[in-house]
């Protein structure tokens, strides 16, 4: 590809950075620029919730590498507010414009604050998504409070219930669902992170909600309400209820970018608002949003540190490469989290299943692999202190092998017993339609954004 | 010669010095089935897909009758290593508390310092030489020394622990028949009396505990609870042969592929920095371990059309999957600075490398000081002798004439 194209990619975190390094390694020797809302050189995420929280590891050791060579314009601390696809160039929070002409949206997901703004500026109520503020929430666990409060049981709020258990400190979790990670996971399996959240002394409330939480005289947090009328005294409180997926600035770009995320075809080019796929936009990291050819070409927006890396260098490839020399992203997802002294590891789309089975290990010492599967094959397998065997589950996810497995294995659970996963089906639709279809003619068809019923 | 004798060919005396011809035979079938009952494996997609197939036993009970290894089963008590699941983990996991993260995240680091003296020490004494031997005058005392130093074994018992590692090194060799009556006695011989020995300093760390590994094996206990002393001594026993005989063919494959390479040699020696991928490159390109011989499938499994029944013997061939053109560029060469170069050198899976943080060190800081301080260094002989044996392939001697 020539040294006059210019290439601009839209956020300078993992995916994006990644994909730079992908451009340069596979030769692209254009113009590169890679603009960044943050003031700070990339970073990593999966330490913020474990060992920075801890105090082991410095937030500014979390620093991403990056090839040297790299020879790209950075513009960090500016955040991109319009995708202008007419004049192909990106416009910034300063005023200025990048013109590019291949475009990689690598923006990335922000953390859902708590819903009432007075009560989420109370001093104590802390998000974790960036390094600031898993810097900020640090200091405040170092600095010993009374009783904490997290908001949400999934991945992130679990590992920081964990880092509050393992700093001593005395904790409430609370979870809408029945148990943690059920959203992820399903009701078999949570239901052994319910366990061992109790086992260390969490104390683990399900089926409840945060309805209010109160500041004293001077803006500090004191308390919560939970739904069922009780409060709690508590000093520290994180809002951990999922992402926001970071499309705002895509409004009126033409892109099919909405809550859901940007969606684009298995080669990680964007779609247009009415399903076109487009030549110039790419799209790679939490807010892609993706088919999979093994998941009934779902489209899949994942949160997944591995994703990220894998869309960003099929993205990096396709926007150098055309026609059949493109790429599918055709990676098995896969993602790891770390609480409460088990590592927890998974490949494929639990929620994308409606039974389970323990293969191998015992629950009851929490190391076991559980595979799930949906109508009649394997789709996902998830290993409490058993990641090693994932790459065999991978294959047979890949090669969608029979549900259960009829074959024997070492170490093989005892009983085998195939039960409902406790997910929602995948094949019923969760929400309702965003767009209208406009026009009559042929060339007057056309899909139009409408707003969600509130 | 049929592929069927594949197996024969490659464990041939013969064939030591450069098997790799024969792995590339190898690998334009996928499976080889054997005269004798086995099934050979070489490409590194199926060898990585059968070193995480829960399938797949690392227990000699499981082979059938009559096949080879077969009658090596209930020999004695085994090192998790020859164990599979739940056993192994719970051993495994014992053990590594005392040696590595997240229980023990500085043993091996903490050992930089001792380790340097060690070498230093060892490479002052070629000093002068003009000739002299990279296994007998470096690679083979170096890490004896430093598994000693680990585990807590007195200094000056460190030459008995010579002589055994010989007797049961030699009893790995895949070749080995019940014909072969001495080697097996004298490996028998070894491995009780370092049993004895080890149960002795057990016993001893038991009543004064130091800051070694085996007084942390001894005295520890976690929720596993506590190895009992059978395991502590069978395990510290697999920790002393496979940290030994494996680092000594690392060093020596090392330095007789710099030799054989000397622009790569001149360039670590201005590029030290480099090193640690160069050992890495080296894990690919000469493996200290060739085969792993000791995997039986529980099931029948099917490869690419061929069915390996249940019980039969499967022989991974690591070395030959690192030189898979299908997976690494350019394979067959040496390239110190190689990226994505996820080797199977030391496995994968449950039974990936135990000792891999304290190898690579060990290789390191070998090789680095190696490099530095020979001055002009040359092969004498190429290629050297090599040791009869096939899955710890390495040469016996090493001369190198310096100055």
């Amino acid at each position: 590809m020539g040294s006059d194209v210019r290439i601009v990619i839209v956020g300078a975190s993992l995916a994006g950075v990644r994909a730079a390094e992908a451009l340069r390694g596979q030769g692209f020797d254009g113009s590169l620029t890679l603009i960044g809302d943050e003031p700070y050189e990339p970073y990593d995420r999966p330490p913020l919730s474990k060992a920075v929280l801890l105090g082991i590891m410095p937030p500014d050791h979390a620093a991403l590498p990056y090839r040297s060579d790299l020879d790209a314009k950075w513009l960090l601390g500016v955040r991109a507010t319009t995708l202008d696809l007419e004049n192909n160039r990106v416009v910034l929070s300063d005023g200025d414009a990048v013109e590019f002409d291949k475009v990689l949206i690598a923006t990335g997901v922000r953390a859902r604050p708590w819903s009432n703004s007075s009560e989420a500026a109370l001093d104590g109520v802390f998000t974790v998504r960036t390094c600031d503020d898993s810097r900020r929430l640090n200091e405040r666990l170092s600095a010993g409070p009374r009783h904490v409060l997290v908001i949400g049981a999934g991945f992130t709020g679990s590992e920081i219930a964990s880092v509050c258990r393992e700093r001593g400190l005395s904790v409430t979790v609370t979870e809408r669902g029945p148990a943690p990670l059920v959203g992820a996971l399903g009701g078999v399996v949570a239901a052994v992170a319910a366990d061992m959240q109790r086992d260390h002394g969490v104390d683990l409330r399900t089926g409840v909600t945060v309805t209010g939480l109160d500041g004293d005289s001077d803006g500090r947090l004191c308390r919560a309400h939970l739904s069922g009328g009780t409060a709690l005294d508590v000093d520290v409180a994180i809002v951990a209820q999922g992402s926001i997926r970071n499309t705002d600035w895509l409004a009126g770009s033409g892109l099919a970018a909405g809550p859901r995320g940007v969606t684009c075809d298995a080669g990680c080019r964007a779609f247009d608002i009415n399903g076109i796929v487009t030549d110039n936009v790419f799209v790679a990291g939490d807010v892609a949003r993706q088919p999979h050819p093994l998941y009934d070409y779902q489209l899949l927006a994942l949160e997944h540190w591995g994703n990220a890396i894998g869309q960003a260098e099929v993205a990096a490839h396709n926007m150098i490469h055309d026609g059949l020399r493109r790429r599918p992203h055709l990676e098995i997802p896969a993602f790891w989290s770390s609480q409460f002294g088990v590592n927890i590891k998974s490949v494929g789309i639990p929620t994308y299943s409606d039974q389970v089975v323990i293969t191998q290990g015992s629950v009851a010492d929490r190391r076991f692999v559980a595979a799930y599967g949906f109508r009649g094959r394997v789709t996902a397998a998830v290993a409490f202190n058993q990641g090693k065997w994932l790459d065999f589950y991978r294959g047979l996810i890949e090669s969608a092998a029979e549900f259960p497995p009829d074959f024997d294995v070492m170490d093989r659970a005892d009983p085998f017993e195939v039960r409902p996963s406790e997910l929602p089906d995948p094949a019923v639709l969760s929400h309702g339609p965003t767009v209208a279809v406009t026009g009559h003619l042929p060339t007057e068809r056309r899909v139009e954004f409408v707003s969600l019923p509130k | 010669m049929s592929r069927a004798q594949l197996f024969e060919r490659i464990t041939d005396q013969a064939n030591r010095p450069n098997p790799y011809p024969l792995y590339e035979e190898l690998r334009e079938t996928r499976v080889a089935p054997q005269d004798n009952g086995s099934f050979l494996v070489g490409r590194y997609y199926d060898v990585m897909a059968l070193l995480h197939d829960p399938r797949i036993s690392s227990d000699l009970h499981n082979r059938g009758p009559g096949l080879p290894g077969a009658d090596r089963a209930g020999d004695g008590p085994e090192s998790f290593l020859k164990l599979d699941p739940p056993e192994h983990d719970r051993l495994r996991r014992l053990t590594t508390r005392q040696f590595g993260p997240p229980h023990s995240p500085d043993r091996i680091d903490s050992m930089r310092g001792e380790l340097a003296e060690l070498v230093t020490n060892l490479v002052d004494g070629l000093d002068g030489k003009g000739r002299i031997d990279i296994v007998d005058d470096f690679a083979y005392p170096f890490p004896v020394s430093v598994i000693c130093r680990l585990l807590g074994v007195p200094h000056e018992e460190e030459p008995r622990f010579h002589a055994w590692a010989d007797a049961l090194v030699a009893a790995i060799d895949p070749r080995r028949t019940s014909a072969d009556n001495e080697q097996v006695k004298a490996a028998q011989q070894a491995q009780m009396e370092m049993a004895m020995f080890m149960a002795g300093l057990i016993e001893d760390r038991r009543r004064n505990p130091g800051d070694d590994m085996l007084s942390g094996l001894a005295n520890d206990s976690g929720p596993d609870g506590q190895l009992n002393t059978v395991e502590l001594v069978t395990n510290s026993i697999l920790l002393f042969i496979a940290g030994h005989e494996t680092t000594v063919n690392l060093i020596t494959n090392g330095m007789l592929t710099l030799l054989r390479n000397p622009d790569v040699l001149e360039r670590l020696r201005a590029e030290p920095e480099l090193v640690p991928k160069a050992v890495e490159e080296l894990l690919r390109f000469e493996p200290p371990v060739h085969l792993l011989g000791q995997r039986t499938p529980i099931v029948d499994i099917e490869i690419d059309g061929v069915t390996v029944p249940k019980g039969s013997p499967l022989v991974l061939a690591l070395a030959s999957a690192n030189r898979d053109p299908e997976r690494f560029v350019d394979a067959d060469r040496f390239v110190p600075d190689r990226e994505d170069n996820q080797h199977v050198g030391l496995g994968s899976g449950i039974h990936s490398c135990f000792g891999a943080p304290l190898a690579r060190l060990e290789g390191q800081m070998a090789l680095a000081e190696l490099i530095r301080r020979l001055p002009n260094p040359r092969l004498v002989e190429d290629p050297p002798p090599y040791r009869p044996n096939p899955v710890l392939r390495g040469p016996r001697h090493l001369l190198v004439d310096c100055g």
